[in-house]
Formats: C-alpha cells, structure tokens, sequence
C-alpha cells in the first residue's frame, strides 16, 4: 500500500542508467509504481529530451517507446523521467495555418503552441448515443465520387491505391473542392503525414497554398527520415486537434492521413520487438482495433455543429486489397475510393475501379430533397451495368469481340463511354451534382431501355427519355 | 457490494492485469480495480496470482493498485426494463452513462442495469403457501404494448410461497414475494434477479426445429430459411452485406424479440439503428421497432475485453426472454471481432497460439455460444426460442479462415456472401451456390400447409436451374453463348430473371425491403410457370426473343417493386397474364 500512496510523490522521479535498449523500446528495472501508457521524458548523455510512453508496467520492470527514436542512447548515460500522467497536447484553434512535428510541436519557426486546453492524444471512444448519424451530401465536384460513392459530411472514406498512383492529387482536390451545397462553411483541413517524402508534404502545401486555404490548415508531418515511431503518435495527435475543432469550436474538420500503411508498418514493427504472437502477415492481432481507435475518432454529435470527416490514404502494398491493411481498414471504415493500377494506365483520372469502391453512408444523403430524385436508382444501375461491362471484356478476350451479342456490343459500347466521359475528368475540373448525374444518364443511352432493371417507368421517361 | 481487497496489480499489459497476494478470489469473480475503480472479470487462478481481464481502458494503472473482488461472478441484471435499451458490452446503459460523461465514456462509472427507480405495475399470478420452482411464473409487468414481462422465479430457486405483495406499482428493488427453501431459509424475491452470463440457463428439453423464422428476405426464406432456435452464419468480406442483412432480419422477421449485439463494429451503424428503429413500425404489432429491440453496442474502438464479454450478455438476455415463453432472435455483428479479442487477451496471457494465432479454445468457445441457440422447452413448461445469427468477417473474405471454418462446424444455416455479388450491386448478395439450410426438411410440412405443396416443388426446379446455370457459364466463358441451344440458353435467361427479379431485394425500397411469404410463393411460382412454359415454347419452335418480348416480361422483372405485401391480387393478374401469353403462343406454333 506504501508504493500505492506514495505514487504520486514518487512520479517526477528521474533514473540515471537503464536496462535494455531494443530498437524504440527501454527497459527500465527497480522502479517506483508506473502506470501504464504514463507519458516519460527520455534525456540522452547531451542532455537532449526525447519522449515516450509506458507500454507495459510491472512491479519487475517497465517498457518504454520512446518516439523519437533510441540512436545514440547508451545503458548508463540515459536518464529516463516519469510523469505520472498521460501524453497530451495543448490545442487551440491557432493550431490553423502551422506546421507541427508527428508530437504537435512546431517545426515551422514560429512560437511554441499555448493553451488552457490540454488533451489526452488517445482520446476516449465516443458513446453511440451521443453520435449523430451522418447525412450530409459533400459535393466533391467529382463525378465517379458524387454520383456512384458519395461522400457524407461525418465520414471516414479512406482511398486505397498503390504507390505512384495519384491519390494525394486526388485528397488535394478534395480538399480543394468539398462543399456543402447551399451554404459557405468551409472545412478546415488537419493533415497528418506518417513516413511519406518531403515531396509529398510539399505538394500539399503548396496545392493548400494555391487555393489560399493554407490559414485554415494544420500540418502534422512524421516525414520518411523523421523516427519511425513517431508515426505511432501523429495521428493521434492531429484526430486531437481534430476534435477539439470540431467539438469544441464547432468547425468542419477534413483530416487527411498519409499514408496509413507506413503507420501500420511502425506497429508491427514495436509488435515484432516485444515478441507478441503476429496474425496475417507478421501484423499483431490487436492492428484491427488500434486502426479503429483512430478512425472511430470521425463523426458527428449530437447537439454540437461540427464534424471530422476523414480520407485516410493508404497504398496496398503490391496493389493487394486483400492484405491486411486495407483489408481490416475495410472493415472499420465506412466504404472506400479504390484506385486501379490499370485504369491509371489508359490515363483515366481519377483512376477509380466503379465496383469495389463503395461509399456506405450515401444511401441517407443521396435522392430527394438532397441531391436529384434519380440519384439513388442511377446509381446502382450504373454500378450494375459497368459491372456487366467486366464480364463482357472478360469473354471478349476469350472469344473474340466479333462472337458478341448485339447487345454485348452496346455494353462494351457503354462502358468506354462511361470511363471517357463519366469517370475521367481534369484535376481542376469542378462538376456540380446536376453535371454528374445527367453525365451519368447521357451514358447509360447506349443501352437498350430493357436492360434497366433499377429504374422505375417514371425515371425511364423523365431522365433517360423516350 | 461488499468490497474486500483480494490483491495487489503486479503486472499491466493493455487490458491484461496480473494480480499478486491473492487470497481468497474467485474463478470468474467480479472484481474492480485500482482507486480508479476499472471493472474487471478474474479469469486465471494460479497459486497465490491471478490474471484479471479489465473492461475499461487501463492507463494510469501502475503496479500494487488494489484489487477488490466483489462476491459474485460477472451477471447480468434480468427484469423489466431492458427492452429499448442500449447497453454496452457488459450490460451498462449507455444513455444513462452520456448523462453522466456526454460524449466520451468516461472510466470507472458505475450505473445499474436496470432503472430503480421507475415503478413497474405488476400483477401476482401465485398465492401464498404455492409450491414455487426455478421458471414459475410469479406474475406479469406490462413491459411495453406487446410484451407481457412474465416474472420467473430465477432457475435455481425452489420452495413454498411465504408471501407475495398485491397488484400494484413496483420497482426492480422491491421485494414482491418471499420464499421458503427446503432447509427452511426464507429468501426474498424482485421484479430482477442477477444470472452469471457465462452459464447457459437450465431448460427442461430440446424440442424440434420445425418452425421456419420468417425474415421477408425473399433469398432467405424461399432458399435457405432458418428455423426458430437455429443457428445461422453469415460469412463476408468487408461490404458484402453482413450488417445490411442482419438489420434487415431485426426489422422484419417474425421473432417477439430481438437482441443486437454490435460487437467490435461502428458506432454509426449503431447511431442508425438508434435513429432509424424508433420510426419503423413492425407490420406484425403495429407498433414502434424499438418495443421490441434490446441492443448492445461494444463498437471496435470500445475496450477489446467488453467485447469478448458483449456475446455473453446479449445471449444471456436473450435466454431469459426464450424462458418466458418468447421466440428471440440474436444478431451478433461481428462473431469475428469475438474470436479476435479472445485472440488478443489469450496473447497477452503469453498462452500457446493454435492457428493464426488464436488460442486453442477457440472452437469449444464458438461451440458452447451457439449450443445456447435452440427451441426449448422452458422450466415452467412452456416452449420458447433463441436463433443466433452471427455475422463472421473473414480475413481477406477467405473462407477457409479459422473462425469461418470452426463455426461452420457448429450452425446449420449458411449464408456465404459472394464479394462478386456485392460489386455488381447485386444484394443481398448472398451466394445460391456455397449457401445452404440444413432446416429445409423440417420445415417443408409448415411450408405446405402455409403457402401450398407447390411451394417445395418450385424450390427445387429453380435450385437445379441455378446449379445448371453454373456449368452453362463456364461454358460460354470459352466458347460463347452463341454455341449453346435455345433449351440451354433460355436457363441462363430464366436464371438472370430469377437473380433480377427474385433474389435480388433492395433493402431501401419501401416495397421490397421485405416480402411476406405469399408474395414470396407467388413470384416463385410466377418465374418457375415462365421457365416450363418457356421451355415448352422453344421446344415447339419459338425464339428467345419472342419469348423476352411478350408484354408481361416486364411486368414480372418489376412485381417485386409494385406489388405491395397487402394487396397480392396484382400477382395473380401477372400469373393469368403470363398463362395468356403462352397459350396464345403455343396455339401459333400448334
Ligand atoms: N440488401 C441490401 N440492399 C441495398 N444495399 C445493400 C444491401 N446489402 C448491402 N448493401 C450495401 O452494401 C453496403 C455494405 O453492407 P454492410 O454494411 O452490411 O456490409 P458488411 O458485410 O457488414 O461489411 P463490414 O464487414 O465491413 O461491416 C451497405 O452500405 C449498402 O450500401
Ligand atoms: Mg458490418
């Protein structure tokens, strides 16, 4: 009971000498009581402070993570302080139009963040009572997106591409072009980078810098030669921010987070170094629920008026959606924006395969009253056709395009028709929902009126015409 | 709760807490930890240490915390009350918990299950000097419009009457009947009693599984329907309808009762449920959905050990409505994410790891969780049900996973999502080729005398069309379809109709969401005279094309959207049309 009482007297107390250094992991033995995922200050023989968290705490030994990497750490010269208290951020609404490191503190040469509000990076899970189901249209401006995978405001729809595909441009024209229909609030943009190239951080800036919307974002960049532990932390820190915006300052908040397979990559390697039992892959078991805990983080609520929507990037590894970063992301967010290696190939941009991509949230923010009647019906009967499409090309190749149907020749017919003029559009081509839709029903005229099994007579006649 | 301190923490790993100077705990045991006052279920006994499974986020908590055990084992509360509620995993009342901590939930809070303080109007039904056992009825609470909240004695309770209190108002904590036991202890008795959520509770026998649970989901009843007390499985990747169908059974299917349980899923599906339940009206009761509903939210980023616990809490509500004589149907979304927070516990454990990392007991747990499925006959004698139908997410969609596989072993309904399906917007998108019903046989003779003997007669004829069609594919996949003959090409149509017009049900269609059974036969009946007339018709030299173009054509490919449950006289006018049709096209090849 003594160790018990004397916590928190004990919790500043510093240890000169540790352990154990494995990769970003400190063992420290002969401690005073620990707790778990307590925050630590890690001070190296220069006096340099690094920062960490408590992992796993026992009456024998502690584990730490420290952050910024363990390189010139030595057993003896390293003093390792305890807090006695969670990792936190101060945040404010000031935190727009600055730049942060992966721990929230600023790299952009400007003064140190200051606030009475102080949280705790992990955040707590929101109560499913509390939650307000999201049915708000975002007009992207995108065709493939607004028309068949809409996007709601309270959101998570992450993008899964693979590497050298053009998903950052595609997040910035996002971010460029997201509005709601009808009014003039402006999302706010928190951007979380893990482990990607300065270049990649460069090109958003300067697309945010361009459409002169950089004051209203914050930047929390873990770049590829920044310690590869910090990616654990950036996300938490800018869903941080995030919610203070959102929840606190009733701001529209869209978080953008690249690239969430870097992020993954970090955690198994922390997993691998504590030896824990890998599932698929050498992942850890937990990597569905430590997804979740970030993109559980999006949503609405009740009674306050603003939001997170959030576009997580991710690349499959060799173009693989059954891996298991995009595999468990699936299963945790709500729909996905899946890029396709070959469409990318024939120069269609956005380069978006119609059939796995899938927006779940659409359905309550689509039809009448909030984008056109003829949306929902539209929608899957294009969906149904392109996928019609595939099977056509399929036998194509097989048989040859001369052994088709008539009716198989329309298809095929439609569906280039439908990647050309529907699907494809310019990086700064803006369409509105109206442009989208009547695009989609100039395109489906190159089927026979039979085959449109998901509309109704009254649609046939109004929209697709006699 | 009389609190006494069984020991200290030794050891913190993520929801795993090892306990030290262990003194007289308990298997199972009900215990809090630290001043934070985190719950937690003593699961490992060994010498004078424990393991401790704590259900709240363990941050802050360093070794020597205390540990107090409270008595008991890990219960869930019975009683009026639960119905329209929404729990987490371990059975605390979300909204009561958002007064307390709005929008976060916040650790360490402790709230009743049940509301004590709200009165119940509750009717004795025994008298003083009754001899009374586990399951008597001691009376009834209106609980809502619909159901009748019979008060049982708790299973293993026995002995006289010494008292009970008149009709009147009540709440949960109240005594209303006194027991005298065998060994002459009296016992006092509450609208509530407490029951261990990890033990079945005690029926007299299994009885038949006869009775098919209607779900107005066309693929489902007429193909592979599921009987009251079965067990079901609903395998699929990532958005292949897992959740769409199971929330489209806990809308329409003709169960008294049902139990949600949204274990490691979203939180916005839960919203939506919450949202969207209240302003359904149950076409059976004419009353709202939610009188009928007890959900459990343990979303994935609610702590993992709440999860493995929210199975256990929902089946266990969902027993004690069966022993009241009601028919309950389980929704568990997701089984997988289950069998993963038993997976991440077993790690932390440090246990052997059997398949993919799952622990070896992985099968006994998904075995002994469906053997709680079941038609019973109850204590008291009367007959209740519980259908468990669980949502499994394989990884990568793959099958042949370790949980797919070992529940495979234990249910007999299967309903494969087909990922192809999904994509192509076809839904439910419900595989009719790796999909089966072990309860078919059972429940022919209900089918007969509900809907006709025809019924199993058209079931049959359109299941063999859709496995020909099969081999037909692959077929045309090499060569065409040209090289096929008009007989064997006009299967491949018949089935794009039945696949068009038949299996496929939109879920938002305020017509198709769901089909009653008649309609069900009817359409069945429909498509099945098209085929053998059809065939009969190409037999006697007519086209494809002719045989696509008659007028009614269209009509069939759209009854499901414009023939309303109430008024199925528009399916008879189709059928009549149809026979029209086909007679005058024979009369022309005659
Ligand atoms: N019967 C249906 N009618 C209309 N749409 C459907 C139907 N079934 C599924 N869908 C569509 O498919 C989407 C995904 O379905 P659902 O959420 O049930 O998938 P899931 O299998 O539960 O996925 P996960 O494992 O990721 O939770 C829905 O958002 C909806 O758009
Ligand atoms: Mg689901």
């Amino acid at each position: 009971m003594l160790e018990q009482e004397n916590r928190h007297l004990l919790s500043g107390r510093e240890y000169i000498g540790v352990n154990k250094i494995d990769g970003p992991l400190i063992f420290v033995s002969k401690t005073h009581p620990v707790g778990y995922r307590e925050l630590i200050e890690c001070v190296d023989a220069d006096g340099k402070v690094r920062l960490g968290i408590v992992l796993e705490s026992s009456t024998d030994a502690v584990v730490v993570q420290i952050f910024e990497g363990t390189a010139g750490l030595t057993l003896p010269n390293t003093r390792i302080r305890f807090s006695g208290r969670p990792l936190t951020i101060s945040v404010s609404k000031d935190m727009l139009g600055r730049v942060f490191n992966g721990l929230g503190h600023p790299i952009d040469g400007g003064p140190p963040q200051r606030s009475d509000i102080e949280l705790d990076v992990n955040g707590m899970a929101i109560n499913p009572t509390a939650r307000q189901y999201p049915r708000d249209f975002i007009q992207t401006g995108i065709s493939v997106i607004d028309g068949m995978n809409t996007l709601i405001r309270g959101q998570k729809l992450p993008i899964f591409s693979g590497n050298g595909l053009p998903h950052n441009e595609l997040a910035a024209q996002i971010a460029r072009q997201a509005k709601i229909r009808g009014t003039d609030t402006e999302f706010a943009v928190v951007f979380a980078a893990m482990g990607v190239k300065h270049d990649v951080a460069q090109f958003f800036i300067r697309s945010f810098e361009e459409s002169g919307v950089l004051e209203n974002v914050a930047l929390f960049l873990s770049l590829a030669d920044d310690p590869s532990i910090e990616r654990l932390i950036t996300p938490r820190t800018a869903l941080t921010l995030a919610e203070h915006l959102a929840f606190n300052e009733d701001m529209h908040v869209l978080v953008i987070m690249t690239d969430m397979t870097n992020y993954c990559e970090s955690l198994r390697e922390i997993s691998t170094i504590r030896g824990e039992i890998p599932s698929r892959k050498g992942y850890p078991g937990y990597l569905y629920s430590d997804l979740a805990e970030l993109y559980e983080r999006s949503g609405m609520i009740k009674g306050h008026n603003g939001s997170i929507t959030s576009l997580p990037i991710l690349t499959m590894p060799n173009d693989d959606i059954s891996h298991p970063i995009p595999d468990l992301s699936g299963y945790i967010t709500e729909g996905q924006i899946v890029f396709e290696r070959e469409m990318d190939g024939r120069g269609i941009y956005p380069p978006i395969a119609g059939l796995p991509s899938l927006s779940r949230l659409m359905k309550d923010g689509i039809g009448e009253g909030m984008t056109r009647e003829d949306h929902p019906h539209l929608a899957s009967q294009l969906f149904a056709a392109y996928s019609y499409v595939k099977d056509v090309r399929n036998l194509a190749s097989v048989i040859g395009e001369e052994e088709l149907t008539p009716l198989d020749h329309d298809y095929l017919e439609f569906g280039r028709e439908f990647e050309q003029k529907f699907v494809s559009q310019r990086k700064d081509e803006e369409r509105s929902i109206e442009q989208t839709l009547n695009l989609g029903w100039e395109v489906l005229k190159f089927l026979p009126v039979e085959e449109l099994h998901r509309i109704t007579e009254e649609e046939i006649e109004k929209f697709y015409g006699a | 709760m009389s609190d006494r301190i069984i020991g200290q923490v030794k050891r913190v790993n993520g929801p795993v807490i090892e306990v030290m100077g262990i003194t007289d705990a308990h298997m199972f045991e009900l215990v809090r930890v630290g001043q934070e006052n985190l719950i937690g279920e003593l699961i490992k006994l060994d010498s004078d240490c424990a393991v401790v499974q704590v259900y709240e986020d363990t941050s802050g908590i360093a070794p020597y915390a205390p540990v107090y055990g409270a008595g008991m084992q890990l219960s869930v509360e019975l009683g009026p009350g639960m119905i329209g509620t929404i729990y987490d995993g371990i059975q605390r009342p979300l909204e009561a918990i958002r007064e307390m901590s709005e929008i976060y939930i916040k650790r360490g809070i402790t709230i009743p299950s049940l509301n004590r303080e709200k009165k119940w109007h509750f009717i004795p039904s025994v008298k003083e000097g009754d001899n009374i056992s586990g399951g008597t009825v001691l009376g009834t609470v209106q609980e809502t419009e619909n159901i009748l909240h019979k008060i049982l004695v708790p299973p293993l309770d026995k002995g006289i009457l010494e008292s009970v209190v008149p009709e009147g108002d009540y709440t949960v904590e109240d005594v209303i009947a006194v027991l005298r036991t065998d060994d002459s202890q009296t016992k006092d008795l509450f609208l509530m009693h407490k029951w261990p959520i990890r033990v079945q509770r005690p029926t007299q026998q299994r009885l038949p599984l006869d009775v098919p649970l209607i779900t107005g989901q066309r693929v489902i009843d007429t193909l592979f329907p599921v009987a009251k007390g079965g067990t079901v499985a609903i395998p699929g990747g990532f958005g292949t309808g897992k959740t769409m169908t199971q929330q489209a059974l806990a809308k329409w299917c003709d169960a008294d009762l049902i139990v949600y349980i949204g274990c490691g899923e979203r939180g916005n599906e839960i919203t939506d449920v919450l949202t969207e339940f209240p302003k359904l009206i149950d076409p059976r009761s004419g009353r709202s959905l939610m009188e009928r509903t007890i959900l459990i939210a343990n979303t994935s980023n609610m702590p993992v050990s709440a999860r493995e616990a929210s199975i256990y809490t929902g089946i266990t509500m969902a027993e004690y409505f069966r022993d009241q004589g009601y028919d309950v149907a389980v929704m568990a979304d997701s089984t997988s994410r289950w069998a993963e927070a038993l997976r991440e516990l077993s790690g932390r454990m440090e246990e052997m790891p059997a398949e993919e990392g799952f622990p070896a007991y992985l099968p006994t747990k998904i075995a002994e969780f469906y053997e709680r499925a079941g038609s019973m006959e109850t204590l008291n004698g009367d007959s209740g049900s519980v259908t468990i139908i669980g949502a499994v997410s394989p990884p990568a969609g793959d099958f042949s996973e370790p949980v797919t596989q070992h529940t495979k072993r234990f249910i007999r309904c299967f309903w494969g999502l087909d990922r192809n399906l999904a994509n192509a917007r076809h839904y439910p998108a419900i595989s009719w080729i790796d999909s089966y019903s072990e309860y078919l046989e059972e429940m022919s003779s209900w089918w007969a005398d509900q809907v006709g003997a025809e019924w199993l007669e058209d079931r049959t004829e359109i299941m063999g069309l859709l496995h020909k069609e099969v081999r037909l594919q692959q077929v045309v996949k090499l060569v065409g379809p040209d090289a096929l003959p008009d007989t064997q090409r006009f299967i491949l149509e018949v089935c794009t109709l039945f696949k068009n017009a038949f299996l496929q049900q939109n879920a938002y269609d305020k017509i198709d969401t769901f089909s009653i059974v008649e309609k069900q036969a009817k359409m069945l009946h429909i498509i099945v005279m098209y085929w053998k007339r059809g065939l009969q018709a190409i037999k006697n030299g007519t086209t494809l094309i002719k045989l696509r173009k008659i007028k009614v054509y269209q009509d069939i490919v759209k009854m499901k959207f414009t023939i309303p449950n109430e008024n199925l006289s528009g399916l008879d006018k189709i059928e009549a049309r149809l026979e029209r049709s086909m007679d005058q096209m024979e009369a022309l090849h005659a």
